[in-house]
């Protein structure tokens, strides 16, 4: 399983690096969210071992449970990845409200006023 | 306790003072202060000269940074005593001059506080025996130069000229700090007294040459040394104090003092001799030669400080021969050029300071400094007139100055030149031939000096003030110095006995005490020399008297766009132009181009470590199993994501980016993580929100008109990105070298009293990392808001003038 997840991992990150290379803002965009989407799988599948145990909620039946740390830094990590998508995406409408082009190449030699 | 150290300390504290004083006190002018730190060192050292001329050295360790044997030491002795005498010397009589030379309203606190900080460095360079520290203090007498230089820095002639010196002493200090590193890899010590004492086994280390041609390029591009020599003219947009100081008397002193000291270290070498009295004699001839030419009074005296120095340099290399393995004890006899050339460099430093500061005088009494427009002021202005003449006739060694007595001694070392057998008796010969020739070009701008500026037609309607005396607060200085041209010439066994001697026990430290030093006598027979100081006379004048006939010949041997001037500039735009070109090549103002240096950085560093490591190594098998729902998702996931590429809709992307995000949501949800199942299905439906509240905003997608082999390109980052990131990952999960800390948090209940592991972390065990999450998302928050909120559309005023 977790050889499975990398190899997903590792497909994700070749299609945010695909997307970020574009030239439309919101491409970009959605490669960061892709890029954040593989991060967390990939911290996921670096714990102790999926499935290696029952859900990290202390009963008196249980008797192992799965690696809590990554969930909690994913768990962080999530919020933050949607903090940034939100500015992103912001950033790129207001942008776009001001040079009338939603094109990377096109924002360069803008002058601001 | 470390009395030496603290001398060079002063300046430096003095400085930081200065700005204070200057605010502060109103009434004094702000120069006494620095003329009372100055005259202070100088009283303070003129008490060692007894101690040092009988022998005596004072060395002052204070360890600085001891592991890599860079520590302040400080070596007082005979050579470094005369230079710091000399810095703090002529540092008062310059600052008492600069008082009544600079407008009050200069920013006097900048000038004083460059010039002390100048004094402090300069102090420093000849104290210093450790060579770092000493490179050190070298590049702040440049820096300081070039602060002093480009003081008037509202006038790009200002600007150019400090830009110029820096970047050519600069860069010579650059090679002379790799030479000393050389030396140091030689010697293993970075004291140039231990050096002295080992460097006897190192001549045939393949590093000694290269050490020392590195070594005298610092030297020569600091005292301005033919082809370098170009930087001193420019540099006379300086104040004129500051040209009196830093630009004849001392700062372009330190290459001869570094020349001087090193001598024991390379004297032996035949090389060392060649280079150094070779380029020597050129610049002596070079710097006269163009002299002549100059209708500026500065620019004459650059050049001429230029020869003058270039003279001085050729005697230490001729005296260096003395040092020569095999030689007899009658090679002592050469020591006697060293002698010389510390004797003229006093000298020099004498009469030179006293003209720069006539010509000062007369810039700022007339405002004017070019020859054509003056004349005829001897009688308007006579006490300069005298100080002139005393300081010229000096330069052009004539009696009864002191430029007379070195002068002589100058032609007895060089005509001493010709017993040595070192290649053919014609080039042997030919040296004496151009330092003579050289001397009777310095005569002719000696007298043009004198007889274009003070004689001839008094010319009222070319001068911006009419001629009158200067007050005397500016004549005292030049006229202390006048006096020490005479006192010296009468008595100079004084000098030569108490302050040059014992300098020579440090230029030739191999030769017993006895041998150095020399009897200086202004009447030694009808010889020789004498007879071509004559010839100088003789033929000088004749050239003087017909200059007007043969000074057209300057524009047809030396046009300027064949100059090393010219070579200077040219060479600097081309370096501009050159570094436009590549740095537009690259910088091309695309976040794409930007990525996709970040990411070739990334293969070709983390990709070239894994290969070169080795470190792949996969064992699948001992992982949990994968059942048929979780084959299903992953396929699902990785068909959305590679159609995401594909599709032309903005919409369609905006969806499959959703299902990638529900899809891990559901991963979390088989990887027993309910938390963040919840967390992750939330933020994904809101992100989707998002992104099709900007898809209502923002343009539908055109096309992407990127050029195919760009396309390409992207493909093939992309693709190696994922692989080496897939393969990193797979090896890591392989090499597992610690266990892992999780256990620590399975008791939770005792450490936080929670039963749910991963909310006890965010929320106990790291609640500051959450609460700084917290505090990102605020700001986040406040982001949005400002960027939908404020609008500033074109033609509105900007927000930050509100």
């Amino acid at each position: 399983m977790e050889t499975l997840t990398t190899i997903l991992t590792g497909v994700l990150v070749s299609v945010a690096t695909y997307l970020i290379l574009s030239r439309s803002v919101l491409r970009v965009i959605l490669g960061t969210a892709v890029l954040s989407h593989a991060a967390h799988l990939l911290i996921m599948s670096m714990g102790r071992g999926l499935k290696s145990g029952e859900v990290p909620i202390l009963t008196d039946e249980a008797l192992s449970y799965v690696d809590p740390l990554p969930q909690a830094l994913i768990l962080t990590s999530i919020v933050i990845s949607f903090a940034v998508t939100a500015i992103l995406l912001v950033l790129a409408y207001r942008t776009y409200r001001e040079t009338g082009t939603d094109n990377l190449f096109e924002w360069r030699g803008i002058k601001d006023e | 306790m470390y009395t030496v150290n603290l001398a060079i300390i002063i300046p430096f504290l003095a400085a930081m003072i200065v700005p204070i004083i200057y605010k502060r006190i109103k009434g004094i002018h702000v120069g006494w202060f620095v003329f009372l730190v100055s005259t202070a060192l100088f009283l303070y050292l003129v008490s060692y000269i007894p101690n040092i001329a009988s022998g005596e050295t004072y060395l002052y360790t204070f360890e600085w940074i001891p592991s890599y044997n860079i520590n302040f030491i400080t070596y007082l002795d005979g050579l470094s005593l005369i230079f710091a005498l000399l810095i703090t010397g002529i540092g008062s009589l310059v600052t008492i001059y600069s008082i009544y030379y600079l407008s009050s309203e200069e920013n006097l606190s900048h000038f004083y506080t460059y010039l002390l900080l100048f004094m402090g460095a300069m102090l420093g360079v000849v104290f210093s025996d450790n060579i770092m520290v000493l490179y050190v203090f070298w590049e702040l007498t440049s820096i300081s130069s070039f602060l002093l230089i480009a003081f008037w820095y509202h006038r790009k002639s200002s600007r150019d000229g400090a830009q110029k010196s820096l970047l050519i002493t600069i860069s010579g200090g650059f090679g002379m700090l790799v030479g000393f590193i050389m030396l140091y890899v030689m010697t293993g010590t970075m004291s140039i007294r231990e050096m002295i004492t080992t460097i006897s086994g190192f001549h045939d280390h393949p590093l000694f040459i290269p050490a020392m041609l590195l070594i005298l390029l610092g030297a020569f591009t600091k005292s301005a040394q033919y082809p370098f020599h170009i930087w001193l003219p420019t540099a006379m947009e300086a104040p004129t104090p500051v040209s009196a100081y830093l630009h004849s008397a001392t700062m372009v002193k330190a290459g001869i003092y570094l020349v001087a000291r090193f001598t024991p270290v390379f004297g032996g070498e035949l090389t060392w001799f060649w280079v150094v009295t070779i380029v020597g004699i050129i610049t002596l001839f070079w710097g006269s030669f163009n002299a002549i030419r100059q209708t500026d009074l500065k620019a004459l005296l650059a050049y001429s400080t230029i020869s003058q120095l270039g003279m001085i340099m050729s005697m230490i290399g001729i005296s260096s021969v003395a040092l020569r393995h095999g030689h007899s004890m009658n090679m002592v006899i050469y020591t006697q050029a060293a002698f010389a050339a510390i004797f003229h460099l006093i000298n020099h430093s004498t009469f030179k300071g006293a003209l720069f500061m006539v010509v000062g005088i007369v810039d700022h009494e007339l405002g004017t400094r070019d020859i054509r427009r003056l004349g005829g002021l001897a009688t308007l202005m006579p006490i300069t007139f005298t100080i002139s003449i005393i300081g010229s006739f000096s330069m052009a060694g004539l009696p009864p100055f002191n430029g007379f007595l070195s002068k002589e001694m100058f032609f007895t070392s060089i005509l001493s030149v010709r017993e040595l057998h070192f290649t053919s008796e014609v080039w042997m010969g030919l040296i004496p031939v151009v330092a003579w020739a050289a001397s009777i070009l310095t005569f002719v701008y000696c007298m043009i000096f004198v007889f274009k500026t003070f004689l001839g037609k008094y010319q009222e309607e070319k001068l911006e003030h009419p001629a009158h005396e200067a007050p005397f607060g500016m004549l005292f200085s030049p006229i202390v110095l006048g006096l020490f041209v005479i006192l010296i010439f009468f008595f100079p066994n004084v000098l030569g006995n108490y302050v040059i001697k014992p300098a020579m026990y440090s230029i030739f430290p191999q030769l017993g005490a006895e041998d150095l030093g020399q009897h200086v006598s202004a009447w030694h027979g009808f010889n020789l020399e004498l007879k071509m100081t004559i010839g100088v006379i003789v033929f000088g004048a004749f050239l003087f008297i017909f200059l007007r006939h043969w000074k057209g010949l300057y524009n047809w041997i030396l046009p300027e766009k064949l100059s090393f001037n010219a070579l200077y500039g040219n060479s600097l735009e081309l370096i501009e132009k050159v570094s436009k070109i590549i740095t537009n090549s690259y910088m091309t103002g695309h976040l794409r181009d930007y990525m996709v240096y970040i990411y070739i950085f990334f293969i070709i560093a983390v990709g070239g470590t894994l290969l070169n490591t080795k470190a792949f190594l996969f064992d699948i098998e001992q992982y949990s199993t994968v059942t048929e729902f979780e084959w299903l998702i992953t396929i699902a996931m990785i068909i959305a994501a590679i159609s995401m590429l594909l599709v032309k809709s903005r919409l369609t992307a905006i969806l499959l980016n959703s299902v990638l995000g529900y899809g891990v949501s559901i991963f979390f949800v088989i990887f027993r993580a309910p938390d963040l199942a919840l967390t992750q299905t939330v933020i994904e439906t809101v992100t989707t929100v998002l992104f099709l509240a900007a898809y209502y905003f923002l343009p539908e997608w055109k096309k992407e008109d990127s050029k195919k082999r760009s396309k390409i390109v992207n493909g093939i980052v992309s693709v190696a990105v994922g692989v080496i990131f897939t393969t990193i990952a797979l090896a890591v999960q392989n090499g597992k070298l610690f266990e892992s800390i999780s256990s620590f948090y399975e008791n939770a209940y005792e450490l936080a009293g929670a039963t749910n592991i991963v909310n006890a972390i965010l929320g106990d065990f790291r609640a500051f990392d959450t609460m700084l999450e917290v505090v990102v998302l605020l700001i986040a928050g406040l982001g949005v808001y400002t960027f939908i909120k404020l609008k500033a559309r074109k033609g509105d005023n900007p927000l930050e003038d509100k």
